[in-house]
């Protein structure tokens, strides 16, 4: 972004200030970072900041769900996860302090659903199994534990035994856990 | 009227899938208004130009149906648009109330193509809007009351016919003024407004349409607020909304205000992502207990201390704030100051140094009074503060109610601590987590089995019975030292080597020092799961240092008492003396009366030994001595260490760095202890010796910054990272515990111990409390006192607290009985989640009870099949659900809310594929049908049977 156009206007700031958990001067620092982002990418100039510079953000580094993450987020019709500031204040927003549990188990349950088909199947447990143990492979569980494990997931959560777990299977299981909230958070 | 039958369908669609909170209180207020609707004949029917306006009205319907019909379209292809995941993702929360919002653009979009069309004022298309609006709700209330069962809908019915002509009839007339019930709707639906602006938050939605959403809402609530106030009261009503808007505002800025105050923001930040939030939570913990001390001296300095420097008689006036005689020449030696005696002893420090001067200054400021309620008020501040965030603690989080019902889940899904943004911590937690999910199946695998379990219970008895010996031994060494320190006490200082002068403060530290990790090694044989064991840990830590502690206070109470003994003695040699004195005047100078008092220097005044000032140091060493030797362990333990580590891993025969020594792990639990125990050593002696608070201040703020820096330079973070989780709760418990056990010592000194004559601001009274008593006397009028002396009754007091035992008694059981409520619920909605489930998957009802039961029966035809009983049962459910919710009374609110969810747990799952092509709803069954009863067969009216069979 150009000199002049640093500054958010006063009036979209205070929504932004509605629509989010976030106060005004959260949104300013992620204001002030997204354009740093902005500047930092090369090519023609754009709202969005693509996949690769958002992870680059220390507080998205090490984390395993990064790219689910810029992908549920994103609001890109190229499906590149790229985002606009105004996903960047969503994503931000959700995982800040005062958000709900309604909001952040929704989004939650976005990111761990691997192939965006609306449920978490076992394919999708699979892989966020796989991606919560990391890629080495003295981490990794056997084939044989992967499979309990899975089963004793679905055992527990899995409410109309359909085999999978849905959003509200989903929230549920969530609820009850007593350190969700504080976990599920990112602060700039 | 087959649109309209459509349209009910999609309203009972959006009501069923509406969120829980607005469900509740929508659900009432539609009612409320369907009534109103019912009863009340439209006020504003004057029909004038009858004929022409119905007309107009017949094309204005197919008009408006266009649009909605359009707009219903662009919904679907919105939806399609975003992923299928999204879709039904969303289809249980937002679903409901994005149609919600979508049928009021479509109200909205109508108003204004009514205006386009009838050229109209724009009040006449406010108004219009309004009742087209209403007529929305009416239906949705309709479609949700239809759930009732048969009789409601032949209302429905009644009602739709009446809507549909009373809004023609709306439609002819032409009056500009709203009448009253109009205004009242049109200010409800502002509020509404109102109410979603400050909820949208909380959908999770795109920004975007939030953004469009709150624009339309707030476009609403500006355009007709203004409307809203007529006549009298418009004024009014506009100083009301201006100053809520100007209340808004405010509150918002002030919330920021609050949180750029909030300190350390970004330091903590930086541990967290490099440490995880459990480290941070001790930082955390930190930081609000020095809240909590800048509020206690506040308190201490604002009312005690300063009070005395500035309107209290200044030092070397009289003989409790003047260095005695013999002191004198060693009062400033750095050996004497470091352990607080000499100038120290006799500063604004200590208890010692306050006069008892009813009231001193221009303002006549009520010192003693001011001293001893302060003392006290500092209990009173911190138990409150405490008590408040342990509520706020145990709201946070789920309620947890099936610990080990979903262990798996749990670690799957809130195992990632997202605030963790170092690649070497993100390592050890995927290891972490590795370890944890093979341990749990390992666990599961051999619940049952457990091999040779009495050897277990064995080492676990010996383990106990050693640590209750080093606990015994701690406690007995620290009675010898203190009693040993006493006598020493009685020699003359410069014969003690320093380690005898220090040695209690030495052994107490070196226990604190040595015995957990002894109790850890201990703790090895028991062979424990490690949260289990951190838990026993934390106990044996805490009943170590509570059991030093109170050796410590005994052994104290015991000098105190021999003090007391001296004292007297002391007292009775003064007494004489000034006996001796008055007699000798008398006799030298021969006058009985206005004898002028004795004229020594204040530092040869024969002194008693102020057992409060003795105390008082004795805390403030203490806790000087736990500042130093915590931060040496610190240097010592931590930064030594990853020096060495570090640097001499270049020319060492192993790998420093991952084999032995290491580097250090930073230990939370210790960490949190040794600040619990300080702030019980400030709030016991902080009666004794006002400036502790001070002192505890200060070490508060260098320890956050020192620790800090130390954890960030010299620690790894822990092998196996653990999440805060609510081990916070616990350590609030734990405070709150050392609270408690710390106000007793004092409240006991307070109430029964006789102050020193001659230090201290309770000098001469009998007991330290005979300050308020005088107070009541003498400052308050005689009536105020005749009812303290009433209250003070013990006939009354025991009254008073045979009520507080009947409250409690009383309280318990209504507890009691909401959580037996809860069970009925959640048993309740289990049942109703069998049979959900049942419903799916086959007809024929599995459910052990219902089939008992269908056996028992005689005659089998009494049950009706169930595919007729299906299309019963979803509108039992749904006039049951809101019916538990809305009643706030009945159970905990925060229940209620989980009851719909879990309601809308059974519901069916919304997998079909999206196969109809984007287009006006078909009337039948929808799918992601959450909480709305699946519609039954298409061809019965609203989508629902006949009256109830069995009712």
């Amino acid at each position: 972004m150009g000199g002049t156009s640093t500054k958010l206007p006063k009036d979209l700031l205070s929504e932004y200030q509605e629509l989010t958990f976030l106060t005004k001067q959260e949104i300013l620092l992620a204001h002030k970072i997204f354009s740093e982002l902005q500047d930092r990418e090369n090519g023609p100039y754009s709202t969005r900041v693509s996949m690769e510079k958002i992870l680059t953000l220390p507080e998205l580094k090490s984390n395993p769900f990064q790219k689910r993450i810029c992908h549920v987020f994103s609001t890109s019709d190229m499906k590149d996860g790229s985002l606009s500031f105004e996903d960047f204040l969503d994503l931000l927003s959700a995982f800040s302090d005062s958000a709900t549990l309604e909001i952040k188990s929704h989004y939650a349950f976005r990111i761990f659903d691997f192939d965006d088909d609306g449920t978490l199947d076992a394919r999708d447990l699979e892989k966020l199994v796989n991606s919560l143990t990391g890629e080495t492979d003295d981490t990794r569980l056997t084939a044989e534990e992967m499979r309990q494990l899975i089963s004793n997931i679905l055992e527990e959560s899995d409410i109309d035994k359909d085999g999978t777990v849905n959003l509200s299977e989903f929230q549920h299981v969530i609820s009850r856990s007593p350190d969700f909230v504080s976990s599920f958070k990112i602060v700039l | 009227m087959p649109r309209r039958k459509n349209d009910v369908a999609v309203t009972i669609d959006d009501v069923g899938m509406d969120i829980d909170a607005e469900y509740d209180s929508g659900s009432d207020v539609d009612s409320k208004r369907r009534a109103k609707g019912r009863n009340k004949p439209k006020p504003a029917a004057r029909g004038r130009k009858a004929k022409p306006a119905d007309s107009a009205e017949e094309s204005e319907e197919e008009e408006e149906e266009a649009p909605r019909k359009r707009k219903g379209r662009k919904k679907k292809e919105e939806s399609e648009e975003e992923s299928e995941e999204e879709q039904r993702g969303r289809r249980k929360k937002a679903a409901g109330s994005k149609k919600k919002a979508v049928a009021k653009d479509d109200s909205e979009e109508e108003s204004e193509a009514v205006k386009g069309n009838k050229r109209r004022g724009g009040k006449k298309g406010a108004t219009k809007k309004e009742k087209e609006e209403e007529n929305n709700k009416e239906k949705k209330g309709n479609g949700k009351a239809a759930g009732k069962g048969g009789k409601d809908k032949q209302d429905d019915k009644k009602n739709k016919g009446k809507n549909s002509s009373s809004s023609s009839s709306d439609d002819n007339s032409e009056d500009e003024s709203m009448s009253e019930g109009e205004m009242a709707r049109l200010k409800e639906e502002v509020e509404e407004k109102k109410k979603l602006i400050a909820t949208l938050r909380n959908k999770p939605w795109r920004m975007k349409r939030r953004l469009k959403c709150l624009k339309e809402a707030q476009g609403f609530v500006e355009r007709f607020e203004g409307a809203l106030g007529k006549g009298k009261g418009r004024r009014l009503y506009a100083f009301k909304v201006m100053m809520t808007k100007k209340l808004i505002k405010f509150n918002r800025d002030f919330e920021n205000f609050k949180t750029a105050c909030i300190p350390w923001e970004s330091r903590i930040k930086e541990v967290e992502s490099h440490f995880g939030s459990s480290v941070a939570s001790y930082f955390i913990f930190l930081r609000w207990m020095y809240g909590l001390n800048l509020v206690l001296f506040g308190f201490m300095f604002g009312l005690v201390v300063i009070p005395e420097v500035l309107m209290g008689m200044p030092y070397g006036s009289i003989a409790r704030k003047t260095v005695p005689r013999e002191e004198q020449e060693s009062a400033m030696d750095f050996s004497v100051l470091f352990e607080f005696g000499g100038y120290c002893k006799y500063s604004i420090m200590f208890y010692g140094y306050y006069n008892n001067q009813r009231s001193i200054g221009l303002l006549q400021f009520r010192l003693p009074l001011s001293y001893l309620l302060v003392g006290v008020g500092i209990f009173g501040y911190s138990l409150m503060v405490v008590i408040r965030t342990m509520a706020k603690n145990a709201n946070e989080g789920g309620d947890g109610a099936e610990e080990g019902a979903f262990t798996f889940c749990w670690k799957l899904f809130t195992s990632w601590d997202y605030l963790i943004g170092n690649p070497e911590t993100a390592d050890n937690k995927f290891a972490s987590t590795t370890t944890s999910f093979k341990e749990s199946i390992v666990d599961e695998q051999e619940n049952l089995k457990d091999e040779n379990i009495h050897l277990r219970r064995f080492l676990r008895i010996l383990a106990n019975l050693l640590i209750l010996c080093c606990l015994g031994g701690s406690g007995y060494l620290i009675y010898y030292v203190v009693k040993r320190s006493q006598e020493f006490a009685k020699k003359d200082r410069n014969e003690l080597s320093w380690l005898q002068k220090n040695e209690v403060e030495i052994v107490m530290s070196l226990l604190g020092l040595v015995c957990p990790p002894l109790f850890e090694v201990i703790a090895e044989l028991e062979d424990y799961h490690p949260r289990i064991a951190l838990k026993w840990q934390l106990g044996r830590i805490f009943a170590l240092f509570l059991g030093n502690l109170y050796t410590f206070l005994f052994a104290l109470f015991d000098e105190v008492n021999t003090k007391l003994e001296n004292e007297k003695e002391i007292r009775n040699e003064t007494i004489w003396a000034l006996k001796e004195y008055y007699a000798n005047y008398t006799l030298y100078h021969n006058v009985t009366e206005n004898i002028p008092p004795p004229n020594i220097s204040p530092a040869d005044v024969i002194r008693g030994p102020c057992w409060e000032t003795e105390v008082g140091i004795e805390f403030v060493k203490l806790t000087v001595s736990d500042i130093q030797v915590t931060y040496l362990t610190i240097l010592i333990g931590d930064f030594l260490r990853a020096v060495i580590v570090r640097f001499l891993n270049y020319c060492w025969c192993w790998d420093l760095e991952a084999g032995f020594p290491s580097y250090g792990e930073f230990d939370i639990s210790g960490n949190v202890l040794g600040l619990i125990f300080n702030q019980g050593m400030i709030w016991m002696g902080a009666f004794y010796a006002p400036g502790l608070v001070g002192i505890n201040v200060l070490r508060l703020l260098s320890s956050m910054y020192y620790q800090c820096w130390a954890v960030m330079a010299c620690n790894v973070p822990h092998e196996r990272v653990f999440k805060a989780s609510r081990s916070n709760n616990f350590y609030m418990g734990l405070l709150l515990l050392v609270l408690f056990l710390s106000l007793m010592p004092v409240i006991y000194s307070i109430m029964t111990l006789p102050p020193s004559f001659d230090c201290g601001p309770f000098s001469g009274k009998d007991k330290m409390f005979d300050v308020i008593t005088e107070t009541i006397e003498k400052d308050l009028p005689p009536f105020m006192t005749d009812i303290f002396g009433y209250a003070s009754n013990p006939g009354l007091i025991i009254s008073a607290v045979l009520l507080m035992v009947l409250a409690i008694y009383y309280l318990n059981a209504v507890s009691k009985a909401y959580q037996n409520a809860n069970m009925d619920l959640k048993r309740k909605m289990q049942m109703q989640r069998d049979e959900e489930k049942n419903r799916r998957n086959n007809k024929d009802s599995t459910n052990q009870v219902m089939k008992d039961l269908e056996d028992l029966m005689p005659n089998k035809s009494l049950i009706p099949p169930p595919s007729a009983e299906e299309t019963e049962k979803p509108a039992d459910l749904l006039s049951k659900s809101p019916k538990v919710t809305s009643k706030p009374g009945a159970a905990a609110t925060g229940k209620g809310v989980h009851v719909q969810k879990d309601v809308s747990l059974a519901a069916a799952n919304p997998r079909a594929p999206v196969t109809r092509p984007p287009g006006p709803r078909p009337p039948g069954p929808l799918p992601g049908n959450a909480r709305g009863p699946p519609p039954g067969p298409q061809g019965k009216g609203r989508g629902r049977g006949g009256p109830p069979p069995r009712r």
